[in-house]
């Protein structure tokens, strides 16, 4: 199999990209105007997260609840470097200390925290995105990978976190701009990110960058790795008796699946302007477990489907019925685990495969076993 | 401290305690280097557990396991793999939904640790030596196949080639050939004969006949003591040993 197979899937994976771009490097652009185009780009930062949890929900056999911790911490180091950029003294002279965020002059700080100085630099920003989120998963993940921690235990203890971090930015206003989040955000390097034209050209950077992570996501499937994690889902004591060290892999697609979601969480917040502690907490963890559930916990492809379909739905059903829509949430999820456990993408493989059987000559039975006892008997 | 010895591997005074439950007292057991070693005994001898506490699947309360002169004892189960030794479970374990030749390259030792298998690619010689596994467990005609459709005694087959392609210097199998027709467990034991030409094996099996065509020697568990050891022809002929299996 060559690198470009690879990369896309073969020809089926090529035909579902080529689809995917399709609907959202044209159609959509080309049907919807920019408010709810920014609204799908929005979505499509969701989506980042959804794919993560397909390597680590569906291929890993490992579900987090606290996906959106990583979502967050992408999207809180963007925000930080754009509220310094918008923090410039001249805009924040009317501020008892001009040149410090506005939300740390309200909290009676006088001079720039530590934590937020090496944030005046974008390649150091850029590159927090990943790592933050992927160092946090990293300690978190060999703390309960290496103790054979798993299954219901690690999906609390990452709800856990979820909460313990979502309460954490809350209480630290002054750090962290609180409850409100850190909002205002104007400028990347000068360049004014609430224009349209800055808004169609984000759109298209997080339509670049999600297939860009799918296509990796499947290179790394199809070699080796994809055989062995399957082969962990299946007998996990024997991959460990083949001389693997099980830990250390569930770590990485841990560690994989944070940073892809923490590149999400820095889209959503260049395209959406703001980012706040409830896009961290347990609601919008399990928001993302459902998209993926909804899409198919096994497709990648599937999983962007999944967090477009489920938020559009949820904003047009929250503007008729505001109070119902976690209700419908939850039923929505309870019913597509119990019913349809490999979500549309599951639906759609059993049509293909049911079409295909169809128009095809029913195939001869394996025979290798009676084979083998004939031969061994003579 | 565990004796210096020229044995492949050496068990010393082993005690496994399971709330006050001792499944193991006491044992010491040496195991040569090409030997084939049979480990029979009632239910609840202590015969699995053994297997478990050598490949580090059980801690053990006291005692010293050495492999080549070396302490295995309280090593992570993957890197007592990678020192040489291979474990078979009692229920076949393959992976189902990988074919035969899918399972046999899982166990091949490359890329094992997380950038060696981003990296990994299929070299000739490993696929040489998944074609001469194959056909050394009779799985040489199904290597497309998929491990799921596989016969009980094939999958079993297929497990000991997993071993196999890891080139282990010590094979443990549990019952390799429970649930296996009579004309399988003859081939069953021409391969164990074969595979026990360059290796050591430990085989726990409850089916005397079988063992009476493989053992060199055979070791007698009895409530996680060492009740008897010898040929096959001495532990039949022991009254100690006939009282155990036989009642009183």
């Amino acid at each position: 199999m060559d690198f470009l197979t690879k990369l896309t899937g073969g020809k089926r994976g090529a035909l579902e990209i080529a689809v995917l771009l399709v609907i959202l490097a044209a159609v959509l652009p080309l049907t919807l105007d920019i408010f709810r185009l920014n609204l799908v780009g929005k979505y499509l930062s969701y989506a980042f997260v959804a794919v993560g949890l397909v390597l680590l929900w569906g291929n890993t056999g490992v579900l987090s609840l606290g996906q959106g911790i990583f979502f967050g911490l992408g999207g809180y180091c963007m925000a930080m470097f754009l509220k310094l950029e918008a923090s410039d003294p001249v805009s924040t002279k009317i501020q008892s200390t001009p040149g410090i965020p506005d939300f740390m002059d309200w909290n009676q700080l006088t001079a720039l925290p530590a934590m937020w100085v090496p944030f005046k630099s974008l390649p150091f920003t850029l590159l927090a995105v990943f790592l933050v989120p992927a160092i946090l998963a990293f300690i978190v993940g060999s703390a309960m990978f290496h103790r054979r921690v798993g299954g219901v235990y690690f999906a609390v203890i990452t709800q856990a976190l979820a909460l313990i971090l979502s309460l954490g930015i809350d209480g630290n206003q002054g750090l962290t701009g609180g409850r409100n989040g850190i909002t205002d955000l104007r400028t990347l390097l000068g360049w004014d990110i609430r224009t349209q034209s800055a808004q169609y050209i984000l759109y298209f950077a997080t339509v670049v960058l999600l297939v860009a992570c799918v296509m990796l996501s499947r290179l790394l499937l199809a070699g080796k790795m994809g055989k062995l994690l399957l082969a962990m889902r299946d007998k996990e004591t024997r991959v460990r008796f083949s001389g693997y060290n099980v830990a250390n892999y569930k770590v990485f697609i841990f560690c994989l699946s944070a940073a892809m979601s923490g590149l999400g969480g820095a889209l959503f917040v260049l395209q959406v302007g703001f980012i706040s502690p409830s896009l961290v907490g347990i609601v919008a963890s399990i928001e993302m477990v459902i998209f993926c559930a909804v899409g198919g916990k096994l497709s990648l492809i599937g999983a962007i489907y999944g967090a477009l379909i489920v938020n559009t739905g949820k904003s047009l059903f929250s503007e008729t019925f505001p109070d119902l829509w976690l209700f419908l949430m939850g039923a929505l999820f309870i019913g597509i685990v119990m019913f349809f456990p490999n979500g549309l993408a599951g639906l759609l493989d059993g049509f293909s495969q049911k079409f295909k059987k169809a128009a095809r000559v029913p195939l001869a039975p394996p025979a290798p076993v009676p084979a083998i006892k004939e031969e061994a008997q003579a | 401290m565990a004796s210096n010895t020229n044995y492949l591997l050496a068990v010393e005074e082993l005690t496994v305690s399971f709330d006050g439950f001792k499944a193991i007292d006491n044992l010491s057991l040496y195991v040569d280097r090409n030997e084939l070693r049979v480990i029979i005994g009632p239910n609840g001898a202590g015969k699995t557990t053994l297997l478990d506490l050598i490949c580090g699947k059980t801690r053990a309360t006291s005692g010293s396991i050495s492999f080549k002169n070396r302490n295995i004892l309280g090593m992570q189960e993957h890197r007592i793999v990678r020192a040489g030794i291979g474990r078979k479970f009692q229920t076949p374990s393959v992976y189902e939904n990988l074919s035969v030749a899918e399972n046999l390259e899982i166990s091949y030792p490359s890329g094992r640790g997380i950038f060696g298998c981003i990296a990994f690619r299929q070299t000739p010689e490993m696929r040489e030596r998944i074609h001469s596994v194959a056909s050394t467990v009779h799985l040489f005609e199904h290597l497309q196949t998929s491990a799921a459709i596989l016969s009980h005694g094939q999958k079993q087959w297929l497990e000991i080639g997993m071993l196999l392609m890891q080139e282990p210097e010590l094979l443990m199998l549990d019952e390799p050939v429970a649930g296996m027709s009579p004309s399988e467990r003859e081939r069953t034991a021409t391969l164990l004969r074969e595979i026990a030409k360059n290796r050591s094996l430990i085989v726990i099996e409850h089916d005397m006949e079988f063992v009476k065509r493989i053992a060199h020697k055979v070791t007698v568990l009895h409530l996680g003591k060492l009740l008897a050891e010898g040929s096959m022809e001495s532990i039949q002929n022991n009254p100690e040993v006939q009282h155990v299996y036989l009642g009183h």
